[in-house]
């Protein structure tokens, strides 16, 4: 329209996309992308609208549903069993050492009053599913069914049965965005359980990788070392589960090392998992009896 | 006819919209060609009359916010393809299939290139190699996709009349 008028008609006719045009538009998206990027301006509607995508990913996150229900109702019954057999064997495990961990917990609390030191933090978990959508394959995010409807806020951490998953980046009302520890732009603070050294563990874009830059040369650290979260920064509770340590090299400068690491929770977009928040806790916390209510949040400690 | 011609288009951008949110196993995410391209790339083609600038921008606001994706991300990428397409057109639609096929691979790599463009500037980290089999699956695509919209518009239009 603002170009210059070139008089044709039918099948070669001009079809109003001029540079000018494109230029309008151009700005406009930059305009809002930088909006979007900035500043919190366009956060709400983004919120408000995202809950209207609702639908959408509910019905992309059916062929997967399908697939997973068909699979279930074709399961044979001798399978069904050995799933029964190994999942009452876990669970007995996994009852014992709550009991142990009860007992040690009764004691820390008994030191803590002897100390008259602080209290404790209090972990709560929320469950949470991962839907069957994928936001972008180059990007390290997964969609979650909690929202702030649930009590899903910015920056809370997320853990699977192994280890930390990643945290929360954007929350809509039904849905909120996580971002994965392998996403090159994240980044946890660990420790090595062995040493007690302190370092940070970067994701690499790759699922299976972690990368742990700049350990200095004198640093206790080796192949085999587990990593747990230190807790410096407060975005992930101190103590849980991050990688373990698969291969230990100088860096290009030869002063320091690289470490990389291969994360211990499945980062692989699907299944559930635990969304995480600490808070003060009251003395007398035991251990969860029923973890796994995901309408509420339950207290562990 | 015109009733039946139209909501084709609606409903074939949607059915693309979703066919992006698809989920691949791991190993096969990256070969997920992008469908809204490919579709809108069509109409573009066969119906300009009906998509422009401001369409391609409206339906890349909308793939924005399903997508998650910084708010004018899709919007510009598909404002260029569109641009293109629309610039291209009298030459385009006298293409075969094929020398079409090649074009928009072309555009699927430009619009690969306005991408990391794009992370640079907001600062997120360069994705890995296998970025750019996407294009390369929506060259094989398009072939097939074109003869699928072309059949399902001409049996719209001999029902309508």
């Amino acid at each position: 329209m603002t170009v210059a008028s070139r008089v044709t008609s039918g099948l070669f006719s001009e079809t109003g996309a001029g540079p000018i045009r494109l230029l309008v538009y151009l700005l406009a998206a930059i305009a809002l992308m930088v909006a979007d990027h900035r500043t919190a301006l366009v956060e709400r509607t983004r919120a408000a609208a995202s809950s209207v995508a609702q639908p959408l990913y509910l019905l992309a996150a059916l062929p997967a549903r399908l697939t997973d229900a068909v699979s279930s109702a074709v399961a044979s019954r001798s399978e069904l069993l050995a799933e029964r057999q190994r999942l009452s064997q876990q669970l007995l495990v996994a009852q014992a050492r709550l009991d142990r961990l009860f007992a040690v917990q009764q004691e820390n609390v008994r030191l803590r009053e002897l100390l008259g030191g602080t209290r404790g933090l209090l972990l709560s978990v929320q469950l949470a599913n991962v839907m069957d959508v994928d936001l972008d394959p180059f990007r390290h995010r997964i969609l979650l069914d909690v929202g702030s409807n649930r009590g899903a806020r910015e920056g809370l951490a997320l853990i699977d049965a192994h280890g930390v998953i990643g945290q929360i980046l954007e929350v809509s009302s039904l849905n909120s965005t996580a971002l994965l520890i392998s996403d090159p732009n994240h980044s946890v603070p660990v420790q090595v359980v062995r040493t007690g050294l302190r370092t940070i563990a970067y994701g690499t874009g790759r699922t299976d990788s972690l990368l742990l830059p700049n350990i200095p040369q004198s640093a206790e650290i080796a192949v085999g070392d587990s990593l747990v979260t230190s807790g410096i920064g407060g975005r992930f509770p101190a103590g849980l589960a991050v990688g373990t340590v698969a291969g230990v090299e100088d860096d290009d400068t030869r002063l320091f090392l690289v470490a990389s690491a291969t994360p211990a929770a499945r980062l692989d977009r699907s299944g559930q998992v635990l969304l995480l928040w600490s808070s003060e806790s009251a003395l007398d916390m035991g251990p969860p009896v029923e973890l796994m209510v995901p309408a509420e949040p339950q207290e562990v400690r | 006819m015109r009733l039946r011609g139209s909501a084709l288009l609606p409903a074939s951008l949607l059915v693309a919209l979703l066919l992006g949110l698809l989920p691949l196993p791991l190993e096969l995410a990256p070969i997920k060609p992008f469908w809204l391209a490919l579709v809108l790339c069509y109409w573009l083609l066969e119906a300009p009359e009906h998509v422009g600038l401001g369409v391609a921008f409206l339906i890349g606001l909308a793939a924005d916010l399903v997508y998650g994706t910084l708010l004018g991300e899709h919007a510009l990428r598909l404002c260029m393809l569109a641009f293109i397409v629309l610039r291209f057109r009298p030459r385009l639609r006298f293409f075969t299939l094929w020398q079409q096929a090649l074009a928009v691979f072309a555009m699927l790599l430009n619009d690969r290139v306005v991408v990391i463009m794009i992370r640079g500037f907001s600062g997120e980290a360069m994705p890995g190699a296998s970025f750019w089999i996407a294009p390369a699956v929506g060259l094989a695509l398009w072939p097939w996709l074109f003869l699928a919209l072309d059949g399902l518009r001409l049996r719209a239009r001999q029902r309508g009349s």
